[in-house]
């Protein structure tokens, strides 16, 4: 609950509605972490975390149900590669300097559970995660995972679809910390998204109901997308076309300045 | 198992699956199940929950469940007298027939359980999954016979070695999507299923085959599964003169196992035992055995236990046989197992694969391999236990196996 100390989950609205203020929807970058390679996970996220405003590391697990092509490739990838979340949570403590923009995990359930939710928290907490995001995790499965992170005021992220009824989303907006994670569509992610104006209408609606900033994503690929989200949105999270800029070699603070334009 | 992280009231969980409770009203099985899916099919659950508490008990859907299942799938299915393995085990063996069920193995019990309530909540389209393809063929069948097109889902590995259900399930006019990613077998069959299902969850009805996956899937599968135990029970009493002492199933994901051992659960006389994959060793990866050697977690939509490593993820699994090929296992049996009320063991392949041998040879059914896991078990639990009553549920007909039997038990002799 609000103190008057701040807590690690208060950077994540903070950063997202200064880059509002500023008069452009706020920039989410999504990594898989240890992808394409671990040696370079440092370097990316410094990178990312210079020009987004928020950043979102991908946790990969063996069976990613609600990611499309791009993330399922990465996370296998990575895992081959040796990815565990110990590594992960000891390579952002021992991060200097820390990233510039405010972190967050976004893990299935199971490697969490796995982890133990006696001490993630407070290990989260020390490698400076300000909140998560569980794409498994529904509201209704979700007490003893709010109630553990709430320990050490880490944001747990609820996710709104085009599909949830109205009193859900109510409820839903009320119950996440952070930032409301606003699915663009119906599916996995890492298709690309025309905005269509119902997309726009279903954002206006989240937003009227959320207390919280609203980010949409799923699908989120160029700078015209974003410019069609302007006024809608508070925030766009960009995943699979950031993941498929790094695997490509290219530069990613280079992609993300082109969405901020 | 591995459940000692569990902090579980074994007796009092025991006291309420006798007493019926379980699914309580979370979908929860004692610690087990639950409904962990992306927020997208949240509402599609909800959905499929309501429809399940209105339809099932209307009496027009039971007749005509009850007419499909006798004018097209052919139940009851026969309980018969398996005299010489009787004579060789030392014991007196009783079949449930699932194998003589229309398209030949327990699936189509679900699959035109969950085909009638899909097209009664106004579904368009229906998609499945398949491991041995003996539920994408029921699915196939079901959507052919309720004239609802039909997506099955299965792995590289799978339409390989069950060659003969892939044409099957064409000729029945589904589309079969080869699964490349992952693991190719099962596991990633489902998480494509899902991941179709997520992109149409208002159009689109997902036939899930096995009793996992999240709340409600576990319950409405073994509900429609029931009727083999249900059946079964009565024929004991009339042809046996009594219950049997064991009752004997194979464990995938668990629908043949639950809907056989279900009726029998409040008879605590009746020792219940599932044989689970045990591939070629106790190791993790060489086998698919997730009450013998799981831990508890999350996949696909529900909390039980599965072969996982030490980070969550979850490990491949091996078996001879692909309707086993699973790392996880339905929620129901997870209960059952930790509270005492079913025994388990793992079969392995080689010994699966002679029993097979043994009841084709000696009763004239060739089973399926999976359902050969449960004669292995059967036949040793017999031994230790002369002149015990077993009833072996025979969830499904061998010819489908035909690709692994020839490189196997048939190997350099046509
Ligand atoms: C004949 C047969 N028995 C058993 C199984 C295992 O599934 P379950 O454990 O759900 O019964 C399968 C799965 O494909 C099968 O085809």
């Amino acid at each position: 609950m609000t103190t008057s100390i701040a807590q690690p989950r208060d950077s994540i609205s903070t950063a997202i509605k200064a880059a509002a203020a500023s008069g452009r929807p706020a920039v989410v970058g999504f990594m898989t972490a240890g992808f394409p390679d671990r040696a370079h996970f440092a370097q990316n996220l410094r990178e990312i975390a210079a020009e987004a405003d928020v950043v979102e590391i991908g946790v990969p697990f063996s069976d990613p149900m609600a990611d499309g092509a791009t993330i399922q490739r990465a996370s296998f990838a990575s895992l081959q590669g040796g990815f565990t979340l110990t590594w992960l949570l000891h390579e952002l403590e021992a991060m200097q300097p820390r990233p510039q923009a405010p972190v967050l995990l976004m893990s299935y359930l199971n490697p969490l559970l796995a982890f133990g939710l006696e001490r993630l928290p407070e290990v989260a907490k020390k490698a400076g995660v300000s909140g998560f995001i569980i794409p498994d995790l529904p509201y209704e499965e979700s007490a003893d995972m709010r109630a553990a992170l709430d320990r050490v005021g880490i944001a747990l992220v609820q996710m709104v679809t085009p599909v949830t009824p109205d009193t859900r989303l109510k409820m839903l907006c009320a119950a996440s910390q952070g930032f409301v994670y606003a699915v663009t569509m119906t599916g996995t992610t890492g298709k690309s998204v025309a905005v269509p104006d119902e997309v726009l209408d279903y954002m206006d609606r989240v937003k009227s109901l959320s207390p919280v900033p609203v980010c949409a994503g799923f699908g989120i690929r160029t700078a015209e997308q974003v410019t069609r989200m302007q006024g809608h949105v508070d925030g766009v999270v960009v995943g699979s076309a950031l993941v498929e800029v790094l695997e490509r070699g290219e530069d990613p603070a280079q992609f993300l300045r082109s969405l901020k334009s | 198992m591995k459940t000692q992280a569990l902090k579980i009231d074994r007796e009092a969980l025991l006291a309420q699956t006798l007493r019926g409770e379980f699914p309580d009203a979370r979908g929860r099985f004692g610690p087990f199940g639950g409904r962990y899916v992306p927020e997208t099919l949240v509402p599609a659950l909800d959905r499929l929950e309501q429809g399940i508490r209105d339809i099932l008990p209307d009496p027009a859907f039971k007749a005509e469940l009850d007419m499909q299942l006798r004018t097209w799938v052919g139940r009851p299915t026969p309980l018969t007298y398996a005299a010489t393995l009787s004579q060789r085990w030392g014991a007196e063996v009783w079949l449930k027939r699932e194998d003589l069920a229309h398209t030949g193995a327990h699936k189509i019990n679900n699959a035109i359980g969950q085909g009638l309530l899909a097209k009664r909540l106004g579904a368009k389209r229906i998609v499945a999954e398949t491991g041995a393809g003996q539920h994408g063929v029921a699915t196939a069948a079901a959507c052919a016979r309720l004239g609802m097109p039909c997506t099955v889902y299965m792995g590289s590995i799978d339409m390989e070695r069950q060659a003969p259900n892939v044409g099957r399930m064409k000729l029945l006019g589904a589309e079969v999507v080869p699964v490349t990613g992952g693991d190719k077998t099962l596991r990633a069959a489902i998480d494509e299923a899902l991941r179709d299902w997520v992109s149409d969850p208002n159009g689109t009805f997902y036939i899930l085959g096995s009793a996992v996956g999240p709340h409600p899937y576990p319950y409405m599968v073994r509900e429609f599964q029931r009727v083999i135990g249900v059946e079964a029970r009565v024929q004991m009493l009339a042809q046996a003169g009594a219950l049997p002492d064991v009752v004997v199933a194979c464990v995938g994901g668990g629908s043949n196992a639950i809907g056989l051992f279900h009726p029998f659960v409040p008879d605590t006389g009746v020792k219940l035992l599932g044989f689970e994959a045990g591939g070629i060793g106790p190791g993790l990866g060489q086998n698919a055995a997730s009450l013998a050697y799981g831990t508890p977690g999350v996949l696909q939509g529900c909390y039980s236990l599965l072969l996982q490593d030490e980070h969550g993820q979850i490990q491949e699994t091996q078996s001879v046989s692909a309707g086993l090929d699973y790392p996880g296992v339905g929620p129901e049996h997870a209960l059952l197992a930790s509270i005492g009320r079913l025994g388990f063991a793992a079969s392995a392949d080689d010994e699966s694969l002679e029993a097979l041998s043994e009841c084709s040879r000696y009763e004239g059914i060739l089973p399926a391999i999976e359902t050969a896991h449960a004669f292995a078990g059967a036949r040793k639990y017999a031994q230790k236990n002369p002149g015990c009553r077993i009833l072996i549920g025979l969830s499904g007909r061998g010819d489908k196996d035909m690709p692994t039997l020839q490189r196997t038990l048939l190997k350099g002799q046509i």
